[in-house]
């Protein structure tokens, strides 16, 4: 039988990916892949949180969809970001974008 | 004509502006703009003066000049006999004077400056004389005053003369203070200085018993005061005892100068302001300021002319002379002789400008001021001589010439109204006879003791030396050789003069005027005398005669002493003992003003300096040295603890940043790692407190 704990634990595995990849990838692109896996580590918590503690409203399965679409905004911004910082600097390495450091 | 007045002091005015502007471009013919200036004003004045003595009623034109509430200070002239005569006098002896300094000034760098001085000189006199009130008269006062002070410095490079001009204007300063507290004494009593509102207001106040003012013990009325406030001015000006000690030195100055300034015109000043203010001094109770105007001018004669016994320098002798003339002129008016004092005053004008002109020229010829080193010059100047000679005459009182009907009428108004004055006035008459004689002997007979070849003046100044000059050019300016006479532009005014010197007496001849007094006296008349009920006194026959025995006896006593010698002077001198001294070194007059107020003064000054080394500087300095020592202290007060504050700020500022510096690497994924350790401390720290 597979409970809530088993749904907490894949979502904390995800979301330490996730750290993981924002703390150790220098590719910007490759970092928001991690801020995404970290975004999907909270609406698995909200989803499971609904099924197991409040089925009657889906109210964890409406903060997830706000999530989705927050994320989807995101990814729109940071590759924006990304694909001007690449068109100036020809780089998308984060080390090498530090044109604001004194 | 009267009306045309206001011109006569006008002409030598423009003069004046055109030669202190233009004089150097001028150069040889400066005095053509001078004399020119001076005849036009000269035909003015005898017109004027004419008209006058055709019977024309006395003429004052006035206009408001400055007006303060109901007090209004007029401007403007008066034309009456008094005026008239005296313009009339100053603008004829001034002409001649001026022609015959185109000839002694000849030479001279600075001519036309000269001419300008002279000029201004004219013009403040005319001016001084003209005013219808004191204020006026007070102007061309001090402008007479100061072209006194520029001509007696004009040799500006002779220290003798720096000094003596000093001395003039400092000596005549301490009469003109006296009298500008009188002027003001009048303004602060009749609201005005007009002279006709003045003399009305004293006349009819005289009939009032008179307010008087409280001085420490004596009370003296304001009537008094204010008319012996007045006479400071003339004490002065004209030479009185005491303060007649700058006259002498004054003949520092171009001898042209001496003449017009210091014998004629500006000396009389004083002794015209007493005859243009006298309602002031006549109405005073008892007519005591007149009294005193009496004493002055007395002791002035008398000590003057026994100075003058002693002198050895020309121009001193004549110096002193004038001041004694000027006490018998004062004495004449205080012993209610107007006319007397007056006519003097005229006559005096001409036969002294005449005696200083012969003397120049005598100094011209000899190089040399001293009587001593002259002698037999009779010959060799004959117009000089003869000139001189009636100058002589006139001065000693000798019958017809015009000194004896001046000195005359005022050793009878004496006579009648004051016998001490009159027998000092006498002693002074016969001492005026011996002193003048005893000039003449000396100069004009005998033999020639001059040097034949005289060095230059040590004291001639480079500029003067360029200009071919071996002496000032009063001193001469040729080089050794026997005296001769002098160029005819220098004689022909002496020749005028001695004809004045002679023939302006003969208006004081009784019988010249109607009912039998003479014509000066009906000319020139003061008004208040018949108020009051007094009478001149008639001719005496046995008055002049004394008077002029006196005067032969005194040209008597000088001949057998320096003339015929019978009695050498060295003899003389034995005989008085310490007299002679005495005379000779001035009564020790000027040696004592030197000791108490040169001295003193110098020593006030010495004093006042150690006060102000030693006190104010001292104080000065403590104040420096306090502001010192006070901003030392600021000093560390601020180096250690302002500043240290200060520094202490920035440096626990720059402690901190390098201990915070590390923290901010500028790497996102560091401050994303420490957010991320500090969420898991958070959930380590809540899992622990469950």
């Amino acid at each position: 039988m597979i409970g809530l704990s088993h749904y907490l634990v894949v979502s904390t595995l995800l979301f330490a990916l996730g750290l993981y990849g924002v703390l150790t990838r220098r590719n910007a692109v490759a970092i928001l892949m991690g801020i995404e896996l970290m975004l999907n580590a909270a609406n698995v918590n909200f989803v499971a949180f609904t099924k197991f503690v409040d089925p009657t409203f889906v109210r964890g399965h409406v903060a997830a969809l706000v999530v989705i679409t927050l994320a989807a905004c995101e990814a729109v911004v940071g590759l924006a970001l990304v694909i001007n910082a690449y068109r100036h600097l020809e780089t998308v390495n984060v080390d090498q974008v530090d044109l604001m450091k004194g | 004509m009267a009306r045309l007045a206001w011109l006569i002091p006008l002409f030598p005015l423009v003069s004046y502006g055109v030669l202190a502007f233009r004089g150097r471009q001028l150069g040889e013919r400066a005095p053509y703009v001078a004399i020119g200036a001076m005849a036009l004003s000269f035909l003015l004045a005898w017109a004027v003066f004419l008209e006058q003595v055709g019977g024309a009623s006395p003429f004052v034109w006035r206009a408001a000049w400055a007006v303060g509430g109901d007090r209004v200070i007029t401007v403007g002239y008066t034309v009456d006999p008094l005026s008239s005569i005296t313009v009339a006098m100053i603008t004829l002896v001034g002409g001649l004077i001026f022609v015959y300094s185109v000839g002694y000034m000849r030479g001279d760098p600075y001519y036309g400056r000269f001419f300008a001085f002279l000029s201004l000189f004219c013009a403040g006199m005319l001016t001084m004389v003209l005013a219808n009130s004191f204020l006026l008269m007070l102007i061309g006062w001090e402008v007479i005053g100061l072209c006194s002070y520029l001509l007696i410095g004009f040799y500006f490079r002779r220290q003798a003369a720096n000094m003596a001009q000093m001395k003039a204007f400092l000596t005549t300063r301490v009469g003109d203070t006296l009298m500008l507290v009188g002027i003001m004494a009048v303004f602060w009593q009749f609201g005005t200085v007009d002279y006709h509102t003045v003399f009305e207001a004293v006349r009819e106040r005289a009939r009032e018993a008179s307010a008087v003012v409280r001085l420490g013990a004596w009370e003296v009325p304001w009537a008094t005061l204010t008319a012996l406030l007045i006479f400071g001015g003339p004490i002065g000006k004209s030479g009185q005892f005491p303060l007649h000690v700058w006259l002498p030195d004054a003949m520092e100055g171009p001898t042209p100068v001496s003449a017009l300034i210091h014998a004629a015109t500006m000396v009389a000043a004083g002794v015209y302001l007493v005859g243009r203010a006298y309602p002031l001094f006549f109405f005073t109770p008892h007519h005591e300021a007149l009294a005193a105007v009496a004493w002055v001018g007395t002791l002035t004669a008398l000590v003057a002319a026994l100075i003058a016994v002693a002198q050895d320098d020309i121009k001193r002798i004549l110096a002193y002379s004038t001041i004694s003339q000027l006490g018998f002129m004062m004495a004449g008016l205080g012993v209610l002789g107007y006319t007397a004092g007056l006519f003097h005053l005229l006559t005096h004008a001409f036969f002294k400008a005449l005696l200083f002109l012969a003397a120049g020229s005598v100094i011209h010829a000899v190089h040399t001021n001293n009587i001593k080193e002259m002698g037999g010059l009779w010959r060799s100047m004959p117009v000089t001589f003869w000139t001189f000679l009636a100058g002589f005459l006139a001065l000693a009182g000798v019958f017809p010439f015009s000194g004896f009907w001046s000195k005359d009428e005022i050793l009878l108004e004496a006579y009648h109204h004051n016998p001490a004055v009159y027998t000092l006035l006498t002693a002074a008459a016969f001492l005026t006879a011996l002193y003048m004689s005893r000039l003449v002997a000396y100069a004009f007979f005998g033999r020639y003791r001059g040097p034949q070849h005289p060095e230059p003046d040590p004291w001639l100044p480079e500029d003067y030396a360029r200009a071919g000059l071996h002496h000032f050019p009063g001193h001469g300016h040729h080089g050794g050789h026997e005296p001769h006479e002098s160029p005819p532009v220098m004689t022909v005014p002496l020749v005028v003069l001695a004809a004045f010197a002679l023939a302006a007496g003969f208006v004081g001849i009784p019988g010249t005027g109607p009912e039998g007094g003479s014509w000066i006296h009906h000319f020139l008349k003061f008004e208040g005398f018949k108020e009051a009920g007094i009478h001149a006194p008639s001719f005496s026959w046995l008055l002049a005669l004394r008077s002029l025995g006196v005067a032969v006896a005194g040209i008597a006593v000088a001949w057998v002493v320096y003339g015929l010698r019978w009695v050498a002077s060295e003899q003389i001198r034995a005989w008085v003992g310490p007299l002679y001294p005495f005379l000779r070194n001035r009564m020790y007059i000027d040696a004592a003003y030197a000791w108490v107020f040169v001295r003193g003064g110098l020593g006030l000054a010495a004093a006042l300096r150690w006060v102000d080394v030693h006190v104010v500087d001292g104080l000065v300095n403590l104040v420096g040295w306090v502001t010192v020592l006070v901003s030392r202290l600021h000093r560390l007060f601020d180096t250690y603890v302002v500043d240290g504050l200060v520094n202490l700020v920035g440096w626990s500022t720059r402690g901190l940043g390098l201990v915070l510096r590390p923290l901010q690497t500028g790497r996102a994924y560091n401050y994303i790692l420490v957010a991320a350790a500090g969420v898991a401390v958070l959930v380590v720290v809540s899992l622990w407190r469950l």
